[in-house]
């Protein structure tokens, strides 16, 4: 019989969907042992320079990607990198997610022992080009305004925007955005203020 | 046969072009068109993709019965993608953080169904090829002059950040317009709508005169 005949049979679809099905999960389950160590490796590696960023040169002295607790964050776990100095607890690192205009925004961000924020960077975020992603430090200066705030300075109710009465910049016709991240660095000081004991042990 | 090879690329990069004449693929060039080297790093991922599919298509054509070819197609391509995906993200991760969110969109490219329906399950391995790189660096060529324009008027730059994708060696091709932020209208969706209508009506105008042109002459005379 040729192929031509073959082919035309009612028994040979479903059975060449299912090879074509089964060889692709084998090329997906191949790339995926293939390349899971090294997407890891450069994961950390990344990770590794946001934390660089956001703590300030010389602050803890320890591995921040092996000091890892898990902790009960406001939005389920939450990773916290614990920043030592000769062996004491001085700081955590930690990533906050808050619902931007388009998606949640995830933010790193670093507190001291006082908790006082010692820097802020957003990792993550589908903001308007153009609008909202002045929140990106490549684009605006604005996410510094953070460095050296907390829960005590400014105080409470002016933890917002300009445009809710707070202390924070929004930028022209983007108010959401600003605001979420205002949102997220808040809700990351409260977790840190609740969960002070835990971290710094 | 290299005839017919010319036709193909001549048929990839204008006559037949993905975006200006197609009008496929109209998602990742409306989305992804806000700078010139967003467009050129969407357009040549999309073109290797576009080449090994082609390739691999026009290999099982002979093998794949015609009523079930569609979903053979869907999950070739979705796998390609995703190999593609995963191996730039673990060895090429400077480039992937810039093209990341593009390589998954690839998938929901028609161009390349369209291609492995109307040309790789017709022909052979080699005219594939040439058919995929053809048509990928037309989707290019596309991608980046939308991006420039929009760029261009909506932030006062040209190709912002290329060394990223590049490397520090193209460093030399960002421009930035002194004085000039641009209006955001072009960086936001309407932008792309604008750009790619005036583009479309002056392809059209040009087509129209050649057409025409030669008429006129044999008239003159």
């Amino acid at each position: 019989m040729s192929l031509d005949s073959i082919r035309e049979k009612l028994g040979y679809q479903p059975v060449l969907l299912g090879v074509v099905a089964l060889a692709a999960s084998a090329a997906l389950a191949f790339a995926n042992t293939a390349t899971k160590d090294h997407i890891a490796a450069a994961e950390a590696r990344d990770m590794q320079m946001s934390l660089a960023q956001v703590l300030p040169e010389g602050f803890a002295d320890n591995d921040l990607l092996a000091d890892v607790t898990e902790m009960d964050g406001p939005k389920g776990k939450l990773k916290v990198h614990i920043a030592k100095k000769d062996g004491k607890p001085v700081g955590a690192v930690f990533q906050m997610a808050e619902r931007g205009y388009a998606a949640d925004i995830v933010c790193l961000m670093a507190v001291d022992a006082k908790g006082t924020l010692l820097g802020v960077r957003v990792l993550k975020h589908s903001e308007t080009p153009g609008l909202g992603d002045k929140i990106e430090i490549t684009k605006n200066a604005w996410i510094d305004s953070f460095k050296g705030k907390s829960l005590q300075e400014p105080t409470l109710a002016r933890w917002g925007v300009k445009k809710d009465g707070g202390v924070f910049d929004q930028f022209a016709g983007a108010t959401i955005t600003p605001r979420a991240v205002v949102k997220a660095v808040k809700g990351g000081l409260d977790f840190f203020e609740s969960h002070k004991q835990q971290i710094l042990g | 046969m290299s005839d017919s090879m010319g036709k193909i690329v001549k048929d990839g990069l204008w006559e037949n072009n993905v975006v200006f004449s197609q009008l496929l693929a109209m998602c990742p060039t409306m989305a992804v068109t806000t700078s010139g080297t967003n467009g050129l790093g969407m357009g040549l991922a999309t073109t290797a993709v576009l080449v090994v599919s082609n390739i691999l298509v026009s290999m099982i054509r002979k093998t794949v019965s015609n009523q079930v070819r569609i979903p053979v197609f869907v999950v070739l391509i979705a796998t390609l993608v995703t190999v593609v995906d995963m191996a730039m993200n673990a060895w090429l991760h400077d480039l992937y953080k810039v093209l990341g969110l593009f390589i998954a969109l690839i998938v929901v490219n028609c161009a390349i169904l369209g291609r492995a329906e109307a040309f790789a399950f017709k022909s052979g391995v080699v005219a594939s090829a040439v058919d995929g790189l053809a048509m990928g660096l037309g989707f290019t060529l596309s991608l980046v002059v939308i991006g420039l324009i929009r760029e261009f008027f909506g932030s006062g730059t040209l190709f912002a950040q290329a060394s990223n994708l590049l490397g520090p060696s193209f460093a030399f091709l960002e421009v930035k317009v002194p004085n000039f932020d641009g209006a955001l209208l072009m960086i936001l969706p309407p932008g792309a709508f604008a750009v790619l209508g005036l583009l479309l009506a002056a392809k059209h105008v040009y087509e129209t005169r050649r057409k025409a042109a030669p008429v006129a002459v044999a008239q003159a005379a």
